[in-house]
């Protein structure tokens, strides 16, 4: 073994990690930090849309997280890779479309490369047995040192006192009895040891890691693969599912409404991939249309989005729609805001 | 000096461009990224800071914002 031992943690930007690396840093472990984009992430480009968020520092957790502890921070894109652990999850899902268990498996198994081309000894994560429903179970942990690969490489500093003896642990590279076993859904512990350890700024992501666990996101999600008849995405569809009103009002289109001016800025950027439209005799927010919509789609579509607008209460409204770079205007009653079915919002 | 374009992506992406970028360029290199996600801002001065680079520069132009940076060791 060389002079000291090296080891890649999972930096999620969550206090658990955060503290995971830290009781290998005290260790006198060499540690450097790993995070993965999903492209479902909730992270910075969430906060630096939306108006009402402006407020919220738009740092990135995980560089925040890294730069506290002072360790290196690799940054992974898997955007491609995850697609089939979203779309095939070989473990099912979780109360959502989170594949908890084998997006684990997978960034684990992502570490493990890692750990491999770069000279490292281990892995660590900051999972707790019993704190998460799927991932972090007594029964689901070996699953994922198993299926990953990384077999007894992994060591979860705050729980491993509840789990057999780890690599790193039987060549004594870490000391066992300065490892702990926390246990179970409360969080009291960790923040326990974070008070201790002076650890007072950190995220508290509420659900978890990922927009995956979003009730109103997987709905969004499941309807558009229903749509399109394949279970597929490309980047910028995940996106605009995290962005304004998503309203269907038949099988073959659906609208995207910007709900405030941050998030007509950022649709303003897909404009040229869609038929879009907005309204001219009023003040009222950018919409677009994905899909297909017909002559008569169009026009219902435009009635919406006039019922969006600052000209809802009024007769006639006029509404620009550009279609292929060409573009026309119509005037239409906007659609009664009580007569919108609530299946059409999705 | 090298140049790269992280126009019209969102944070983290323009990050993870820049760290593969700098990953193929020496020690005293500079690299210059355009960026339109305001979160840059924030998040590739960091990125520099945790791994030893230098922000040289940073401006804005119209809705872009430009930085230049010097490769560490
Ligand atoms: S919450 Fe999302 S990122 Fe976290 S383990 Fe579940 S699927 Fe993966």
């Amino acid at each position: 073994m060389q002079e000291k031992p090296k080891a890649v943690a999972l930096i999620s930007g969550g206090l658990d990690s955060m503290l995971a690396a830290k009781i290998m840093q005290q260790q006198g472990v060499h540690v450097e930090g790993i995070n993965f984009y999903t492209g479902f992430c909730v992270e910075g480009h969430t906060h630096a849309i939306r108006k009402k968020d402006k407020a919220k520092p738009k740092r990135n957790n995980a560089l925040w997280v890294a730069e506290q502890l002072g360790i290196k921070l690799h940054i992974i894109d898997i955007i491609e890779e995850y697609k089939r652990i979203v779309i095939n999850p070989q473990h099912g899902y979780g109360a959502n479309l989170n594949p908890c268990l084998d997006c684990k498996i997978f960034m684990v198994g992502k570490a493990k490369e890692w750990v491999a081309e770069n000279g490292f000894d281990f892995i660590i994560t900051g999972e707790v047995i019993g704190q998460r429903p799927m991932s972090q179970r007594k029964d689901t942990m070996p699953v994922i040192a198993r299926e990953s690969g990384a077999d007894d490489r992994l060591l979860r500093p705050l729980c491993a006192r509840n789990l057999p003896p780890t690599l790193p642990e039987r060549e004594g590279w870490v000391d066992r009895d300065r490892l702990y076993g926390f246990s179970g859904r409360s969080r009291k512990p960790q923040i326990a040891m974070a008070k201790k350890l002076g650890i007072e700024d950190y995220a508290q992501p509420a659900g978890g890691c990922c927009f995956l666990t979003d009730q109103s996101y997987s709905r969004k999600l499941a309807d558009l693969w229903q749509a399109r008849g394949e279970r597929d995405y490309e980047l910028d569809d995940i996106m605009l599912l995290k962005i304004g009103r998503h309203i269907r009002p038949r099988p073959n289109f659906k609208m995207i409404v910007a709900r405030e001016e941050g998030e007509s800025r950022f649709l303003q950027g897909y404009k040229k991939s869609f038929v879009h439209m907005l309204p001219v005799s009023h003040r009222g927010p950018l919409v677009l249309i994905d899909g297909d919509p017909g002559e008569q789609d169009l026009l219902l579509a435009a009635r919406l989005a006039a019922r969006y607008c600052q000209g809802r209460d009024a007769e006639q409204v006029e509404i620009s729609i550009v279609r292929d770079k060409n573009q026309e205007q119509v005037s239409v009653a906007p659609f009664p805001a009580h007569e919108i079915p609530e299946e059409w919002l999705i | 000096m090298e140049t790269l374009d992280a126009r019209q992506l969102l944070c983290p992406l323009p990050v993870i461009r820049v760290q593969d970028r700098v990953k193929t360029m020496q020690p005293g290199e500079t690299l210059e990224v355009t960026c339109t996600d305001p979160g840059t801002r924030h998040d590739i001065p960091a990125w520099c800071r945790i791994h030893g680079h230098r922000i040289i520069n940073c401006w804005d132009e119209n809705t872009e914002i430009v930085f230049r940076l010097e490769v560490g060791a």
